[in-house]
């Protein structure tokens, strides 16, 4: 399962965001957000809570509307939000991610087999036989074949999640986007979820994840981006940003999370 | 009332005359007005939650009209009132008019907040794959707002039985007319409207096992 193209070594940008802004009401959420997301690469997002991981995340994919800056992808017409942008735009923004969301939203009147095949038999109109053995296929990956038939009410909160990523894969995205992906998830049960993601990434995916998991996003994130009241303060390499950060917001952020009592 | 035999006779051979306007008349009626009105009432309920002032406020008038007006004064108005602008109606085309736009008053609220119940990651979700509203709707909400309607519109189904009565004021010949048509014949009025009552009884309870079983399939995709 691995992407559609082949993934080049990195450098060559899938997407690249720039002044991004997303302000609710009077309270400015993302301020001028400048991004670049590259192909086969995993980027974490981390950062306090309300910082605006997930607001950027929906932005990235128009579930939420933009209200300032651009996102540009190599070859095509910017997208600017300065003004509305078209249906037919944002609808081209999303399709070219899919989300993991952080409390999973399956559907929970559809199987597990059915929740996967949504998107590409009902949405993407592809043959029903073949979108059916690829999503099978994938189902056994993560380890779910016992449970195709079964609704989502009847899985462990792991094995949704892992429905969710299945789900999100099986619309063959250029890109994925995870939400906390684990922090719904018993401790026991997070292990499984990461070592997905890790796989993923192993295959060359381009993934943009927040999470509050360091040691997973030192190990699985090619670069760290450290948001902080709506602007990115810090990028960099996991190792360096996450040992030897240089801004002290960064290091307070830190020493919390990982002492936090 | 004494154990009188004649009167077991008349409670006898009235009891087909009535089950006949049950079977005949007021089930029918109580079933095509309930399912048009709920058409009515997912339109309003759509309205209610649609971006368009015009149509939501529309859809407020109306449900406020409905609910702030009693059903027999509705009735009265399509059967006596509309053939004086020239729309003459026959009763049982009335009645069923007056039904329905009643269940769709009181079902557009019921909908609406089904639909509002569902929480808002299942129209994130469908979003994310690629999902139209329109579809989203139909596949995705409408489906789970369906279980949480289920036990208030049975409501509204089984009031709706009982207000098919009302229909005897136009000249329907349904369940209650039957009755009084005995009853004045035999001037038995309490034995006639008793068994009345007991025919009403027994259509409402079966429908009321109806609904639990309809719960019980809708409840198969979620946790006890
Ligand atoms: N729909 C909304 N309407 C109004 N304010 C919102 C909305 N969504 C998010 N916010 C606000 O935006 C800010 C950023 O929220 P966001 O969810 O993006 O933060 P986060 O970094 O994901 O936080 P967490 O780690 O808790 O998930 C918060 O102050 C939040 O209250
Ligand atoms: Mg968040």
């Amino acid at each position: 399962m691995s992407p559609i193209e082949a993934s080049p070594p990195g450098g060559q940008a899938l997407l690249s965001v720039h002044g991004l802004s997303k302000t609710f009401g009077a309270n400015p959420v993302l301020r001028s957000i400048d991004l670049t997301i590259e192909r086969g690469r995993v980027l974490a997002l981390i950062g306090p809570s309300g910082s605006g991981k997930t607001t950027l995340l929906r932005c990235l994919n128009g579930l939420e509307l933009a209200d300032g800056g651009t996102i540009n992808a190599p070859g095509e017409l910017p997208l600017d939000f300065t003004t509305p942008p078209t249906r037919s735009r944002l609808n081209a923004l999303r399709d070219r991610s899919g989300m993991v969301f952080q409390h999973y939203n399956l559907f929970p009147h559809k199987t597990v087999l059915q929740n996967v095949l949504e998107g590409p038999v009902v949405v993407q109109r592809r043959p029903r036989a073949e979108a059916t053995a690829s999503a099978l296929e994938l189902l056994a990956r993560v380890g779910l074949s016992e449970k195709t038939h079964a609704y989502p009410f009847q899985l462990s909160g792991g094995q949704q999640q892992r429905v969710g990523i299945v789900r999100a894969l099986a619309l063959q995205p250029q890109l994925l986007l995870f939400d906390e992906p684990t922090s719904a998830l018993d401790p026991e049960l997070v292990g499984d979820v990461l070592r997905l993601i890790k796989e993923l990434a192993a295959d060359g995916w381009t993934m943009v994840i927040a999470t509050h998991e360091l040691e997973f996003a030192r190990e699985v994130a090619h670069e760290v981006a450290f948001l902080d009241a709506g602007t990115i303060l810090e990028r960099g390499h996991p190792s360096q940003l996450l040992r030897n950060p240089q801004h002290e917001r960064t290091r307070q952020f830190l020493h919390r999370v990982l002492h936090p009592f | 009332m004494t154990a009188d035999p004649s009167r077991w006779d008349l409670f006898g051979s009235a009891l087909w005359p009535i089950v006949h306007g049950a079977i005949a008349s007021t089930i029918p009626m109580a079933v095509v007005s309930f399912a048009i009105g709920l058409l009515i009432a997912l339109a309003l309920a759509l309205m209610r939650l649609s971006r368009s002032r015009f149509a939501s406020g529309t859809a407020r008038l109306y449900i406020s009209l409905v609910r702030g007006t009693p059903l027999l004064v509705q009735l009265f108005v399509i059967f006596y009132g509309l053939p004086s602008i020239g729309i003459v109606l026959q009763p049982w085309p009335s009645a069923v008019a007056a039904f329905s736009l009643n269940v769709g008053g009181y079902g557009a609220e019921v909908i609406r907040a089904a639909i509002l119940s569902v929480p808002p990651g299942q129209w994130e979700a469908a979003y994310m794959i690629g999902m139209s509203h329109r579809r989203t709707l139909s596949r995705i909400i409408l489906p789970q707002a369906a279980r949480v309607s289920v036990p208030p519109l049975s409501n509204t189904f089984i009031s709706l039985v009982k207000d098919t009565s009302l229909a005897s004021l136009i000249l329907v010949t349904e369940l209650f007319r039957q009755a009084q048509k005995v009853a004045a014949f035999s001037q038995q009025f309490m034995l006639l409207y008793l068994e009345a009552a007991l025919v009403y009884w027994v259509v409402c309870l079966v429908l009321s096992t109806a609904q639990g079983s309809l719960e019980n399939r809708l409840d198969r995709h979620v946790a006890h």
